[in-house]
């Protein structure tokens, strides 16, 4: 019984800290940054997982945090940065024009999380359910990173921080999801991952930078 | 009477320590800069030496002018003796009067005199100064207030010595808004006490300095005064960070043994974060004056996310 | 059951098979081969499933009712006809450059990837798998609609890929939700995600989760049905990929969402004791048609125009289920059933239009009926079908629609009637002068266009709307009393 309240100790400061690296995501202006920035969300998610399988003995769970820290810690951001050298992307995007807002706007997710989730008493624990507040807090913000960004690369991060989110809110609400749709998801995730990389090299052809802003020919103009 | 002792004994500590502390962290930075580093106790020979030297005064110079040291001696003494040093359980904590709130707002009174000081020449560098001071001060203010509410919501008190009490009393529990409340409070001790990279103390350039622009006209006793309690302050903050955060080893009884071992505790914790502090200053660039809103705005995101997290997780 | 089997089993092997010999000079034909194959094998499943009631196979994770073989049957004969189709346009789009022959051997992988995952969506009973194939299914057509490689077909391709992908990371987290709303339940973590389970203990879910998570669906697979606000990809995605493609996408692509939502809402019914999914898809469905409508009449691209028509149809089935009658119900797969047939016939005729013609842009096309008869004509009978003129079968769908609509609400029918006309005057004003105009080229062109799958798939469409024959009116009301709260059953 102690150690599953310590580890709800160890999984809310996790989760904490990957909110943190959410709202990093966020207002980073630096591309590598942000791929470290998502690999070290990864990594905390990927401990939180093994920190699960170890106080359920789950050995499901324990390939789950495998699969996590092998795609999205290295290969995911290896793929990424790999390719940012390949297509001399340039290292700094843009900041966002209004990043105190940005953050405000982020924190204001974060309520409207716990006043939806708030009302739910399925949850095996309180802690638990504050966690999962912070998971689709993450999975928000992932959306809002995709928002407003209009960098091709930041896409991608957004996307995969909203997996992040998703997981670990699966993580913790039902630990984890069969091992069959595990299997399944991971998989659609690494050709997802690819097919960005394809697009980046077609986007870089076509338009010749990373900036799908620049992706307006298709318009609702009927001249 | 024994109590009343050990808060004199605090407050005198915390006048006497404060050079100390500052001769440390320059000490140290000289060596990570692999420069040679003067004497750890230079900062008492300055002050003496200021101290000695004539006092000059501009002759448009107001009230306020020479007023304002001795205002900004008074706070600093007055926070020495609500921040606990090295034990708690003393009689202040149970008198209502210094809560964190009246600390901050100390703070701000004597910063409100040091920038109408500033100003109160005329001259263009004490305006220049002043105004900075404020934008710095304006953005870093409520995001010490927010981390000092969220220990008050752990503890139920905004009494320090009794949130202190608490936190160790309490059995150990990881928190999760402990941890950005630190980040939060370590950014403003950088940004409030005037260090790299908001403004850099070693500094005299016209165009960067901010603390220093404002006082360029003081001299003597009353630049000494000024300087002095800039290192309390300094003090204060680490002290808020170390026993706050690592409140291990502070008195909780008045036996000799354990203020003792509280003081040698206390004094091996301030200077640890000297180092962590000497690490970072030489680790970081100061940073553009227009930069620096950058900067405290993540600072009150931490804050703030330390305040969500505790209500969020923790309640 | 060896029809299930061979039925997931056909589009594998035909994807392995193009991965290696994917560039002989017979790909097409092998590519037709491989669908009549699925098809046929799905008539088997479909006869078998007559005679002996639901199936449940391979470990609980196949679950097979009328509901999923009627879309079965369809996918596999939809994709047939766009396979004989596909064959023709793509070897010439070969020969005058537009792909390359690596290009094509990916047009086929992924033909057959596409119609797999399509299957598995409508086979499988997990709910988790039931993404894994949805999400499947985008990522098969993404690089297809950029197929042509011009900066727009890539900068659709993207809008798509983004869209959908966002879209249905919001429906895992749907997805989730439903899982854990059965946490309290005695069932096993591995049986929560089956729809045969789950729908035995249906009425017991935390109806809360149930409401968040159905919430996070119809986001994510209303994103993927192309409701409005969340449709931009689709018009992109319609106009810049290969007919063919096209006729995919809006045949087949966009059944797999709307079956997806029905599936949730049979399930989440039953929890909740308010009308919330009914209300939702009625909202969604009617304002995507209303705005659907308006859009068609400013179009200048066909393939634009008509895939704001997809969109507006599929409001109308959406619409359909959300009034929540048996009527309605079995109105709304009826009309799934025609516009798969309508729509990808109407996208094949507007490739032989863009064969013949090689451009989209309608200002530039005149006289298609004095410059080849079969084409104009096969695009002019596909018009009336899709802008509900009887005795097409949307005009029966439509017709019925009203009729229930005016139950519900009579404002429904004022403004279902308006918008039709909407539709339809947009959809005539535009192709008037393309079909009867006068053409001011005199030299014919020679290209060879094929036209027997769109031939054929119209004239199903019009027997459907003259007369259901028995077998698929028995499907039709099995299907029809499960969604109207018949549940699953085995």
């Amino acid at each position: 019984m102690d150690s599953i309240l310590h580890y709800q100790q160890i999984a809310s400061t996790l989760s904490m800290l990957m909110l943190f690296a959410a709202f990093a995501l966020l207002i980073n202006k630096r591309i590598l940054s942000l791929i470290n920035s998502f690999a070290i969300q990864s990594f905390l998610l990927a401990l939180a997982t093994f920190g699960q399988a170890f106080i359920l003995h789950r050995y499901a769970i324990y390939f789950s945090a495998l699969l996590t820290l092998t795609l999205k810690v290295i290969l995911i951001p290896w793929f990424l940065r790999r390719l940012i050298f390949k297509l001399k992307i340039p290292k700094e995007i843009p900041q966002i024009t209004h990043p105190f807002f940005t953050l405000f706007g982020a924190l204001a997710l974060v309520i409207f999380c716990y006043y939806i989730i708030a009302p739910i008493n399925l949850f095996p624990s309180i802690a638990a359910k504050n966690i999962v507040v912070v998971a689709m807090t993450i999975i928000l913000l992932g959306m809002l990173l995709m928002i407003i960004r209009s960098n091709a690369i930041s896409h991608v991060i957004g996307f995969m921080v909203m997996e992040n989110g998703l997981f670990f809110a699966a993580l913790i609400s039902t630990q984890g999801v069969p091992m069959i749709v595990e299997l399944g998801v991971a998989f659609d995730l690494l050709v997802a991952v690819v097919l960005f990389g394809v697009f980046f090299f077609h986007i870089r052809s076509s338009i010749d930078s990373m900036d799908v802003d620049s992706l307006n020919r298709l318009r609702e103009d009927t001249e | 009477m024994k109590t009343l002792l050990i808060e004199i004994i605090q407050v005198l500590l915390f006048l006497a320590l404060s050079p100390l502390l500052l001769g440390w962290i320059k000490c140290l930075k000289c060596l990570l800069q692999n420069r040679r580093p003067p004497s750890i106790i230079q900062p008492y020979f300055n002050l003496i030496k200021l101290i000695r030297k004539q006092t000059i005064v501009p002759c448009e110079a107001s009230w306020i002018f020479r007023f304002t040291p001795y205002l900004m001696f008074s706070v600093s003494i007055l926070a020495g003796i609500m921040v606990p040093l090295f034990a708690i359980n003393l009689p202040i904590a149970y008198m209502q009067i210094g809560d964190v709130i009246v600390l901050i707002g100390l703070f701000a009174l004597a910063r409100f005199f040091l920038v109408l000081a500033g100003m109160d020449i005329g001259t263009a560098f004490g305006g220049m100064g002043s105004s900075r001071e404020m934008l710095i001060s304006s953005l870093a203010e409520p995001s010490a207030l927010l981390v000092l509410f969220t220990l008050a919501m752990t503890a139920s008190s905004t009494n320090l010595y009794l949130i202190i009490k608490h936190l160790i009393e309490s059995s150990f529990v990881l928190r999760p808004s402990f941890v950005f409340a630190f980040l939060g409070l370590a950014m403003i001790t950088l940004a409030e006490t005037g260090r790299i990279p908001i403004d850099n103390p070693a500094t005299h350039l016209e165009l960067t300095m901010t603390h220093e622009a404002m006082i360029l006209e003081y001299s003597g006793r009353y630049l000494a005064l000024i300087e002095w309690s800039a290192q309390i302050k300094l003090m204060v903050y680490l002290v808020l960070l170390s026993n706050i955060f690592f409140p291990w080893g502070i008195a909780t009884n008045l036996t000799l043994s354990s203020l003792s071992i509280g003081l040698l505790a206390t004094i091996l914790k301030l200077f640890g974060f000297g180092l962590i502090l000497a690490i970072t200053e030489t680790n970081l660039a100061k940073l553009r004056l227009f930069r620096a809103p950058y900067f405290l705005s993540i600072t009150f995101m931490l804050c703030l996310l330390a305040i969500l997290s505790h209500v969020i997780l923790e309640i | 059951m060896i029809a299930i089997n061979l039925m997931l089993l056909i589009p594998l092997m035909g994807m392995l098979f193009f991965v290696f010999f994917g560039r002989l000079k017979i790909s097409g034909a092998i590519n037709i081969l491989f669908s009549i194959a699925t098809f046929i094998d799905s008539l088997f499943l479909a006869i078998h499933l007559l005679k002996n009631g639901p199936i449940l196979c391979l470990g609980k994770q196949i679950y097979i009712d009328a509901l999923s073989v009627i879309l079965i049957v369809l996918t596999t004969f939809v994709s047939s006809t766009v396979a004989i189709f596909s064959s023709n346009y793509m070897r010439q789009n070969l020969d005058s450059g537009r792909i390359t022959a690596k290009l094509l051997q990916l047009y086929y992988i992924m033909f057959q990837a596409f119609i797999g995952t399509v299957l598995l969506v409508y086979a499988t009973n997990n709910i988790g798998l039931l993404w894994v194939a949805m999400e499947g299914a985008t990522l098969a057509t993404v690089l297809l609609v950029s197929l042509y490689r011009t900066p727009e077909s890539i900068e659709a391709a993207w809008k798509y890929f983004i869209l959908c992908i966002v879209g249905i990371a919001l429906a895992l987290f749907g997805t989730i939700c439903i899982y854990f709303s059965s946490i309290k339940l005695p069932i096993t973590a591995d049986a929560a995600m089956l729809w045969t389970v789950l729908h035995q203990h249906a009425a017991l879910l935390d109806p809360h989760v149930l409401t968040i998570g159905f919430v996070f669906l119809l986001v994510g697979y209303g994103t993927k049905v192309g409701l409005v606000p969340l449709h931009f990809w689709l018009p992109d995605a319609h106009s810049e990929s290969p007919a063919p493609m096209s006729a995919l996408l809006s045949g087949l692509l966009l059944n797999i969402g709307v079956y997806a939502l029905i599936r949730f809402k049979m399930l989440i019914d039953p929890g909740l004791s308010n009308q919330l999914t009914n209300n939702m898809l009625l909202a969604f469905g009617f304002v995507s048609f209303l705005i659907a409508g308006f859009f068609i009449y400013r179009q200048k691209n066909i393939k634009r125009m008509f895939s704001y028509s997809s969109i507006e149809h599929m409001g109308l089935i959406t619409f359909a289920f959300g009034l929540n009658t048996p009527l309605t119900s079995f109105i709304g797969l009826f009309y799934v059933i025609i516009h798969s047939l309508v729509k990808s016939a109407i996208f094949m005729s507007v490739g032989n239009v863009i064969q013949l013609v090689k451009n989209q842009n309608m200002d530039k096309i005149r006289g298609l009926i004095q410059l080849k008869p079969i084409v104009g004509w096969t695009l002019l009978f596909g018009l009336i079908a899709i802008a509900g003129f009887p005795p097409f079968g949307i005009f029966n769908s439509e017709f019925l629609l009203f009729i229930a609509s005016t139950q519900k609400n009579i404002l429904f029918s004022i403004l279902l009637i308006l918008g039709l006309l909407i539709a339809m005057a947009g959809l005539f004003k535009n192709l008037h002068p393309v079909l009867f105009g006068k053409n001011t080229d005199e030299e014919l062109p020679t290209t060879k266009v094929c036209t027997l799958p769109s031939v054929l798939n119209l004239s199903i469409a019009l027997y459907l709307g003259l007369h259901i024959p028995h077998v698929l009116m028995l499907l039709l009301n099995q299907a029809t009393v499960a969604i109207a709260g018949g549940g699953i059953t085995l």
